[in-house]
């Protein structure tokens, strides 16, 4: 195999990865697991605990 | 979410500390530097005759320091605090910690040493020799072996998406660091590039654009993930965006760096390859601007009242405007006439000091009261005139750089009709000199606003808790 045949394989290869991934990205299943994700910011806040509940509720509505 | 109180574990933040700290620093210096050297551009007799002090040895010593030494602090700080925090868990290992600290400010050192001297390896942002780039790459290593088994020991079920950013740019800056610095050395402070001409070219710019797409970008986009949702108090607008966007920008950006060789001896589909991936990485570089941004929907009045949000949220602004700039400038008719010029140079800076420095410095502003336990800066104020300083003098800056570059662009490709130059060089030169003296001002702008950063931090850290409680609140009224 050339040079050429690998380079075109390899690209086809990526591209269908990539796919892979943004199917996943925006499948249902993944979206409970996301959210949970984007809290991981606010969630080790003891003490401005009250504040951000409040903030993090009125974007929920 | 559930409403168990967890308590801190006991957070290393005193690496974050030292790192905060040494990032105004080393700012204040990286920068100063730069206007120097902006200032003999304009005023030549600035560098005294001593070699030491000359253009030529001092450019690599302000490159160095504002992208590694102000950069590399700001990273490692917030790389550092966002982990622990995103993990819920303490760093690894407080000893390594406290080895990629002293480890990193001796390689700064042993930098602002060796350049002057004239000590090079010519490499451009490689330029230290063989002795520094081996304790940098041991330094790395113990960096990264800290910052993955931080992730490994954590708490939380997740790996927050800015840990994913932040472990791309170590392990990519690894790869290319090694890959790149691989020489034969023929004496202490001399070596030789393991490549030859083309390849050794292609070498260096696979590695200098990488530097900036992992070092100045992945590593950056950490500190935005964590830092915009946190300081607008709201989670990132789409977590699920961020993940594309993670992954189109790590596989596309290893591609893009023969732009910096268009009509070289680079190999022609080389340069129109790398052309093509310039361009649409500007996709997923909007996508991450656009995200970051939107975070702040429906909470845009927090932009009027807290100056730390402005500087993140800017910051946004001028990587969205490089991150189009740049594709654009690696067409190769467009670069045709842009490079070489200071158009490049305005282009940097816009990525640099737009992008790059203020979402550190609203990082290092929300970071201090946290780490020294205050409620707030000594002075919001001060955090709000660094901001207008820092865009005035970008702005300054960049727009300088343009007219000025496009202006050479045009002088140097003028012909007359028998096909002789049109300008000579020195003439170029002249037409640029009022430009120079406005990027200088730009300059002193923008290392004014890092001074009044220094002295606001030094009083957060200095003045009493008790002292200081009532100041901010009446402030943030």
């Amino acid at each position: 195999m050339d040079y050429g045949t690998a380079g075109s394989i390899f690209t086809v290869v990526v591209f269908v990865c990539f796919i892979g991934i943004v199917l996943w990205a925006f499948s249902s299943k993944s979206k409970k697991g996301f959210d949970e994700a984007a809290q991981l910011v606010f969630d080790d806040e003891p003490d401005s605990k009250s504040k951000n509940k409040k903030q993090e509720s009125s974007l929920n509505e | 979410m559930s409403e168990i109180s967890q308590a801190h574990p006991d957070y290393n933040y005193k690496v974050v500390r030292q790192f905060a700290i040494m990032t105004v620093v080393w700012g204040i210096i990286g920068m100063g530097v730069g206007v120097l050297i902006a200032a003999q551009l304009y005023w030549p007799a600035l560098n005294f005759d001593i070699p030491y002090l000359t253009f030529s040895r001092l450019r690599p010593l302000h490159t160095n320091a504002v992208i590694f030494a102000f950069g590399g602090c700001a990273l490692f700080a917030t790389s550092y605090y966002v982990v622990q925090r995103t993990c819920q868990v303490k760093l690894f290992s407080d000893k390594l910690a406290s080895f990629t600290f002293w480890g990193w400010q001796a390689v700064i050192v042993a930098a602002a040493i060796t350049l002057p001297l004239g000590i090079t390896g010519s490499k451009e942002y490689a330029e230290l020799e063989w002795p520094i780039d081996i304790l940098i790459t041991l330094v790395w290593v113990a960096y990264i072996i800290n910052f993955f088994g931080t992730m490994i020991i954590r708490r939380t079920t997740h790996i927050y998406v800015a840990n994913w950013f932040f472990g791309a740019f170590m392990l990519t800056v690894a790869v290319l660091h090694i890959g790149n610095s691989m020489a034969i050395p023929v004496s202490f402070t001399k070596s030789y590039s393991l490549y030859a001409g083309a390849v050794d070219a292609m070498m260096q710019w696979w590695y200098g654009h990488n530097a900036v797409g992992f070092f100045l970008t992945a590593g950056f986009l950490g500190m935005m993930y964590y830092f915009v949702p946190k300081q607008a108090g709201r989670p990132v607008y789409s977590y699920r965006l961020s993940i594309i966007h993670f992954w189109a920008l790590i596989s596309l950006y290893i591609w893009a760096g023969p732009h910096h060789l268009h009509y070289t001896a680079l190999p022609d589909w080389t340069q129109s390859l790398g052309m093509v991936m310039s361009v649409i990485l500007f996709v997923p570089s909007w996508g991450g601007m656009i995200n970051g941004i939107m975070t702040l929907s429906g909470a845009w009045h927090k932009l009027r009242t807290d100056p730390i949000l402005r500087f993140l949220i800017v910051s946004l602004s001028f990587y969205g405007m490089s991150t189009f700039e740049g594709p654009m400038m690696a067409i190769k008719t467009v670069n045709a006439l842009s490079h070489y010029t200071d158009w490049t140079i305005g282009h940097v800076h816009s990525g640099a000091l737009g992008w790059v420095a203020m979402v550190s410095i609203g990082s290092i502003y929300h970071l201090v009261p946290i780490l020294f336990d205050r409620n707030g800066m000594y002075s919001t104020k001060w955090v709000n005139i660094h901001f207008w300083l820092a865009t005035i003098g970008v702005v300054l800056y960049i727009v300088a750089m343009w007219m000025s570059g496009v202006l050479q662009g045009l002088m140097w490709r003028a012909v007359n009709a028998d096909g002789t130059l049109t300008y000579s060089f020195v003439e170029s030169l002249e037409a640029s000199k009022p430009f120079y003296l406005v990027r200088f001002i730009g300059g002193v702008f923008v290392v004014a606003g890092m001074l009044l950063m220094a002295v606001n931090v030094y009083k957060t850290i200095r003045t009493p808790k008790e002292q200081f409680a009532n100041e901010p609140q009446a402030q943030a009224a």
